[in-house]
């Protein structure tokens, strides 16, 4: 197998990593980086659980390959709470009761936090679309919408 | 008073809507599910052989090449473990023997330095089939003309409420008689007859299936695994391996979604024995989506014929069912669906004569286990649609006939049993009202039609009859409690609501309550599953009981201290206060160290424990010719739904409105996750009753992924959704709670059915309620054009 290395950005933090040139984005964050907090559920792209921003974008980290990555600025789940100081996103989200089982919680969040920074002001459906891709089967996405509509506000 | 200031300041924590406590590590990454956990460069993955066939003789299985791949520790297949397990029937083995009896079926399993090399590896094993005519119809599986999928079932272990049916396919053939049917549809005026279809569907949890095993040199096995029940496999692949329960640890971390799936044995009994034949190792199996589809657990299917019957006055007279559940390959588990179906054959309706039989079908299929409403959605679809069309045909208004013939207490129930006090009444009520049920309203365009559809639900928890949970409470020197349990955090929210009942039972603000996890059966007591709804009520109790057993060791000593009496005490917010004497003191120290005598005569006291059990006593086995029996069930949940649509004429496409929902819970102890179970299960209820089902050609799943097999998104929850809930309290609850986990998701296929009806007159033969299925039956009805 050939191996890249490759120097990117992961929350603000420098790393330079060798990665199979096979190895997803995902992997390499969940073996390589010990950042365990992204989730695979499909390793297809469908569900959404391995959400990340990738240069401010949310992408399925299963569907990037790590060598493209050189460069990139990466962040995931760990990142958005990183002085300890939760984000008003994190903040409702508890609030309004929108985690349950918690596997999808970590894409849904980057997914929202996207939105937000793009659209400040997102109308109801606005928010349904933006996370048409984060499959939850626990919570009826009622409180997920709730969550994100309160931190717009 | 000091005291009286600490009361005014206390808030109760029954009923309170605390944010979860699990919930600062779910939003940050941190929480730990099992795939989280670091098991260093030791670490193999494992790989499972699959049989490419539905029902087929295995007649040779060669590991030998795949032993020698480089990379490879430990191949493992059926000739090594030839022991038989199951929850209920004995009916499974962890690798397929003689037989493969379903696609997917495993056959052998690998375990390799990396999951590249366990693929490769797998793919080397050598396996010699003969393909077997298969069973694709639990009607058919059910006849003489069958051919017969566990020839040996006769001989298989099975407890004494399981009927099944020697030389046949019928693994659990259940019964009620009660009353005389025949005689009193003579005497009804209006009948209805029907014949409903469920298809599979697939619990679809967010993380797939994962477990990892080692076992250390002296033998002694650790399993992580995510997992609803690591009780129930540590006894169950103990039994498997033949070895004593006590040298099987199982881990259990939080679990990324169960819905039933990761209740019992399946997958994790895999890398155990692949673990046995390499000490040391840990192995890791994970299931990929599209073994997750059809490998493991799935909701069984259900053709079930209903015909029921009422007089002139609309009062019901009598209900015949027969209901034949698809089980699939292994009916292990399944069985028990069946009976949960039969000894709640006639639904929260009060019937004086019911016939049922409820029969369970070994068939070529992926294996029916536990999914959230454990047979009570797929009852409920045919059941609630049948009553729908006999309150229009009886002339009666819908809610009005749910009204009259809705359970109460005191009535006798389809098993005998007597019905508890209940809240059905309000929860019709409540939902009605939500949706305007009474009133005709406009489609928003005359492209439209709009309809109103309503259901009605009961589900028991279904158990044996003496499943039991433990717990224990201690205290730390700052006076926090850790709260020790065994039933496991799948996203209801147990882990909250149990440090609310501690709380409330000891006396100590919520916030000073952690729950002991993960769990782990080395450290953590015993419960016999997260299933069945049953923790709120079951481990609820437990917990009260080792909560108060804390109480009263504390107020026992304080007492002798002070030389009062422990009525005259009380623990409020963490502090114990005498009314009479007004003295005060924390908790804090005196858990730990005690409390010194007077006159420095020594110490009193010591390290608080408490310790709590609660199993159900009452339940009786039923009559297995008649299914009558003095109480097949521990307590009965109640609830309604109701939706408001409207249907595109062009399309066929469904358009929620406002969705609506109550049940009685008995008592909310925690309001906000009362009301986020209700909303999940009936979001839930709607995905399974427009869009899912798992297509099978012949034994073959055709849609094993997200895209062609779609489940709800965030766009198809775009209407105000109506979540309340009644108290009518439980006898043997605590503070009267009972459970309502699965409830929510049941009625909600027969509340659509009813809702398309409607307007259109339409009734399908079952969900999925697709655009395209009404669409084409409005064409037929002449509907549209």
């Amino acid at each position: 197998m050939n191996y890249s290395t490759i120097t990117l950005t992961v929350n603000d933090l420098v790393e330079t990593v060798d990665v199979p040139q096979n190895m997803t984005l995902l992997q390499m964050i969940r073996e390589k980086l010990s950042l365990t907090g992204t989730k695979n559920g499909c390793s297809a792209g469908e569900c959404g659980a391995c959400t990340v921003l990738m240069n401010g974008e949310p992408v399925n980290s299963c569907m990037v390959l790590a060598a493209e990555c050189d460069g990139a600025e990466i962040v995931t789940v760990e990142g958005l709470a990183k002085t300890g100081k939760l984000t008003r996103l994190q903040e409702t989200i508890i609030k309004s009761g929108g985690v349950q089982c918690g596997f999808c919680t970590p894409g849904m969040l980057i997914s929202a936090t996207a939105l937000l920074k793009r659209n400040p002001n997102p109308s109801d459906g606005e928010i349904r679309d933006a996370i048409v891709g984060n499959l939850c089967r626990c919570t009826g996405y009622v409180r997920i919408v709730d969550a994100i509509k309160q931190a717009a506000k | 008073m000091a005291n009286v200031k600490t009361k005014e300041k206390t808030t109760n924590p029954i009923g309170a809507s605390y944010p979860r406590n699990d919930v600062y590590e779910k939003v940050t990454g941190t929480a730990v599910y099992a795939d989280d956990i670091q098991f260093g460069n030791k670490l193999l993955h494992a790989r499972v052989v699959r049989s490419p066939y539905p029902h087929a003789i295995i007649k040779r299985v060669d590991t030998s090449k795949a032993e020698k791949y480089p990379g490879v520790k430990a191949v493992v297949s059926g000739k090594d473990f030839p022991e038989r397990i199951g929850l209920y029937i004995q009916d499974k083995t962890i690798f397929a023997t003689d037989r493969a009896r379903y696609l997917g079926d495993p056959i052998a399993a690998v375990a390799a330095i990396s999951d590249e090399i366990a693929i490769k590896a797998a793919a080397l094993v050598e396996v010699d089939y003969e393909p077997l005519e298969g069973v694709f119809d639990a009607e058919f599986g059910a006849s003489k003309e069958a051919p017969l999928i566990h020839p040996k079932m006769h001989e298989y272990v099975c407890p004494n409420f399981i009927f099944p049916v020697p030389h046949t396919n019928i693994s659990n053939h259940f019964k009620i008689r009660k009353g005389d049917t025949d005689a009193a549809f003579k005497k009804c005026t209006h009948v209805v007859e029907r014949h409903f279809v469920v298809p599979h569907i697939q619990h679809v949890p967010i993380e797939t299936h994962i477990a990892i095993a080692q076992q250390d040199e002296k033998g002694k096995i650790t399993l992580w695994a995510s997992s609803q029940s690591p009780f129930a496999q540590r006894n169950l692949i103990a039994k498997g391996l033949h070895i004593s329960q006590s040298d099987l640890r199982v881990v259990a971390p939080l679990v990324g979604g169960g819905f039933g799936s990761k209740a019992g044995v399946t997958m994790e009994a895999i890398p155990v024995a692949l673990a046995t034949k390499c000490k040391g190792w840990p192995i890791k199996l994970i299931l990929t989506r599209e073994e997750e589809f059809f490998t493991n657990f799935v909701r069984q299917g259900l053709s079930s014929h209903v015909k029921v019957g009422c007089d002139k006055d609309g009062n019901l007279l009598a209900l015949e069912q027969k209901l034949y559940w698809d089980g699939g390959a292994s009916t292990e588990y399944g069985v028990n669906v069946t009976r949960a179906g039969g000894y709640s054959s006639s639904g929260p309706y009060d019937i004086p004569n019911v016939k049922t039989d409820s029969i369970c079908v070994y068939t070529n299929h992926p294996i029916g286990g536990a999914y959230r409403g454990f047979g009570m959605s797929e009852l409920h679809t045919g059941l609630d649609q049948a009553m729908d069309e006999l309150a229009e045909k009886a002339g009666f208004d819908k809610v009005t006939f749910l009204k009259k013939n809705a359970v109460s207490a005191g009535d006798t129930l389809v098993t005998g049993m007597t019905m508890h006090p209940n809240g059905i009444q309000q929860c019709i009520d409540d939902v009605a009202k939500s949706i305007k049920f009474g009133s005709k309203e406009k489609p928003s365009s005359p492209d439209r039609l709009r309809g109103k559809g309503i259901a009605i639900m009961w589900k028991a928890p279904a158990m044996p009859p003496n499943p039991g949970s433990s717990a224990w409470v201690e205290l730390a020197e700052d006076g926090n409690v850790t709260v020790g349990l065994g039933g496991q955090e799948i996203g209801q929210g147990t882990f909250t609501v149990m440090a609310q009942i501690a709380a409330a039972s000891l006396g100590v603000p919520y916030e000073k309550v952690r729950i002991a996890g993960p769990v782990d059966t080395q450290y953590s007591p015993y419960e016999w599953q997260t299933v069945a709804s049953r923790l709120t009520w079951s481990m609820g109790n437990a917990v009260r009981a080792a909560a108060a057993d804390a109480r009263k060791q504390i107020l026992e000593m304080v007492a002798e201290a002070w030389n009062e009496k422990v009525e005259d005490l009380d623990i409020v917010n963490g502090i114990v206060v005498s009314y009479k004497s007004e003295q005060e003191t924390p908790l804090s120290n005196i858990v730990i160290y005690g409390m010194p005598k007077k006159n420095d005569e020594g110490w009193m006291g010591g390290p608080v424990i408490g310790r709590g059990s609660f199993m159900p006593k009452y339940v009786t086995n039923l009559d297995p010719e008649t299914g009558q029996g003095a109480r097949a069930v521990v307590h009965y949940t109640v609830g309604c739904e109701g939706l408001d649509i409207e249907i595109d004429k062009n399309t066929g496409k469904i358009y929620v409105l406002k969705g609506a929902a109550s049940f009685d819970v008995g008592k909310a102890i925690n309001p906000e996750l009362v009301k986020g179970q209700i909303e999940g299960g009936f979001v839930q209820g709607l995905s399974s009753a427009m869009f899912e089902e798992i297509k099978l050609k012949k034994g073959v799943m055709t849609n094993p992924s997200f895209v062609d097999y779609r489940i709800a998104t965030a766009p198809d929850v775009d209407f105000p959704l109506e979540a309340t809930f009644a108290e009518v309290p439980q006898d043997d609850g605590p503070w009267g709670a009972r459970g309502v986990g699965e409830h929510p998701m049941v009625p909600t296929i027969a509340a659509l059915g009813n809702a398309i009806y409607d307007p259109t007159g339409i009734r399908l033969h079952g969900p999925p309620y697709s655009a395209e299925k009404i669409y084409l039956a409005m064409l037929d009805a002449g509907l549209v054009k």
